[in-house]
């Protein structure tokens, strides 16, 4: 029931956008993500609903995460 | 964007993995715990406690919304679906035993329960459906706001809700304050943060002096999560940490608690097996109570008298294991339950059950 998965936003109709989740496509409600969503965009999903716009920046700084908390580096 | 083998890289997990030893080497044994049924599936699947310090335990907590799910909550599903009504809800549920049925057995027995996967595929049912369709709705801030969501755009009048949500910050203080229990810090789920922000979490910080770190669900996230929580203990800084920023901000998804505080607001109620919890409950306000199944049917359900020796609820809390419970792989299969915490993908029995125990 709490599996969030992130999937790649391929057309918007409304409420709803279809989302390619690692190959497997589904349409998901997108009224509670609280923000603007464009095809090409990441959204993290739960049971049916995008709950997140995940930003780009975002995932690419996570891996700046890794390696800090690997060296002993203080979170930036 | 970057592919998941970046959150799962080996040589980082490797280097990750050398930190938390010398971390662990500087501060002694400590007891972690997370409150998260998709933190401990991430553990046992990547077999992540096998390559932890000795002298850290990452205990389970009340995580697994299924599982926290009360007895009476299942029996006044099974007590609808009984009654005629068709009860739908997330398919991990079906199998929780109630008192003296599951809503399996009122399914066999030719009773209408319908497993969906969203809320909303529930009200599509009750569209469907010229009947009253109860919507069994489990799980936390995660499920909730959903459920809020379709509850605000006016389902049809034959839809309601049975809400056995619950909202998380309020146990992680129940835990934390049971004598019982060790916890020198809490690696708090990402995924209902996502909803909630990091800010719930300031007053557990505050009240029991314990760091907090919000951490996500691939292996490095999950090791990221404990470094910086090791860190914190090593330093005796009590904060909250943020490991997660891709998915969580400190305020969180405003759209999405807008919903679920317009919808629902915090009553006391019971998390099954662990203790009354003062304001983690999620009832349904007063202005959508046309959709509240409680206030709409008369529900009989059955006396609760447990007698029963699964201790799902001490597992729950954090203060046993699943082996050692007298029932676990003999009494209590997956097959076969007793307790919700061997039936749901996200239950610490089934995940030991499937991929083993702690060492």
């Amino acid at each position: 029931m709490c599996l969030g998965i992130p999937g790649e936003v391929l057309e918007i109709d409304g409420q709803e956008a279809r989302a390619d989740f690692r190959g497997a496509e589904k349409w998901v409600r997108i009224d509670v993500v609280g923000d603007d969503l464009s095809v090409g965009d990441y959204v993290l999903n739960h049971a049916g609903f995008a709950i997140r716009k995940i930003p780009e920046e975002q995932v690419e700084r996570t891996v700046e995460l890794y390696e800090q908390a690997a060296t002993g580096g203080e979170p930036g | 964007m970057t592919g998941a083998l970046e959150f799962r890289d080996p040589d980082r997990a490797g280097r990750l993995v050398d930190r938390l030893e010398a971390l662990v080497a500087d501060t002694g044994p400590l007891r972690v715990m997370h409150v998260c049924g998709s933190h401990e599936e991430a553990i046992a699947e990547f077999g992540l406690r096998s390559v932890l310090p000795e002298g850290l335990t990452v205990a389970m907590g009340p995580g697994c919304p299924v599982c926290v799910t009360d007895l009476p909550e299942v029996d006044e599903a099974v007590a609808l679906a009984k009654a005629g009504h068709t009860v739908a809800t997330y398919g991990d549920m079906v199998r929780v035993p109630g008192t003296e049925s599951s809503l399996a057995d009122a399914s066999a027995a030719g009773a209408n329960v319908r497993t969906v996967y969203s809320a909303g595929e529930a009200v599509d049912l009750a569209e469907e459906l010229d009947r009253e369709v109860v919507f069994f709705a489990t799980g936390f801030e995660t499920t909730a706001a959903p459920t809020a969501t379709v509850l605000r755009e006016g389902p049809p009048s034959n839809f309601s809700v049975l809400s056995a949500h619950k909202y998380v910050p309020p146990a992680m203080d129940v835990v934390a304050g049971h004598p019982d229990t060790r916890v020198d810090g809490f690696l708090a789920a990402g995924h209902a943060a996502t909803i909630t922000g990091t800010d719930p979490f300031e007053g557990v910080v505050e009240r029991h002096d314990l760091p907090v770190v919000v951490g996500g669900f691939e292996p490095l996230d999950v090791l990221l999560g404990l470094v910086r929580l090791v860190e914190d203990v090593r330093d005796g800084t009590a904060t909250v940490t943020n490991a997660y920023p891709r998915c969580v901000s400190d305020a969180g998804n405003p759209a999405a608690q807008a919903a679920l505080w317009e919808v629902f607001e915090r009553v006391p109620g019971e998390w099954r097996g662990i203790a009354e919890v003062p304001d983690a409950t999620l009832r349904i306000r007063e202005a959508y109570a046309g959709y509240d199944a409680r206030r709409r049917f008369d529900i009989e359900t059955p006396d609760d008298d447990r007698t029963t020796d699964c201790i799902c609820g001490e597992i729950m809390a954090g203060r046993a294991g699943p082996e050692d419970c007298p029932l676990f792989g003999e009494e209590c299969t997956p097959q076969n339950p007793v307790g919700a915490c061997m039936v749901s993908d996200e239950g610490p029995c089934r995940i030991t059950r499937e991929y083993g125990g702690r060492r």
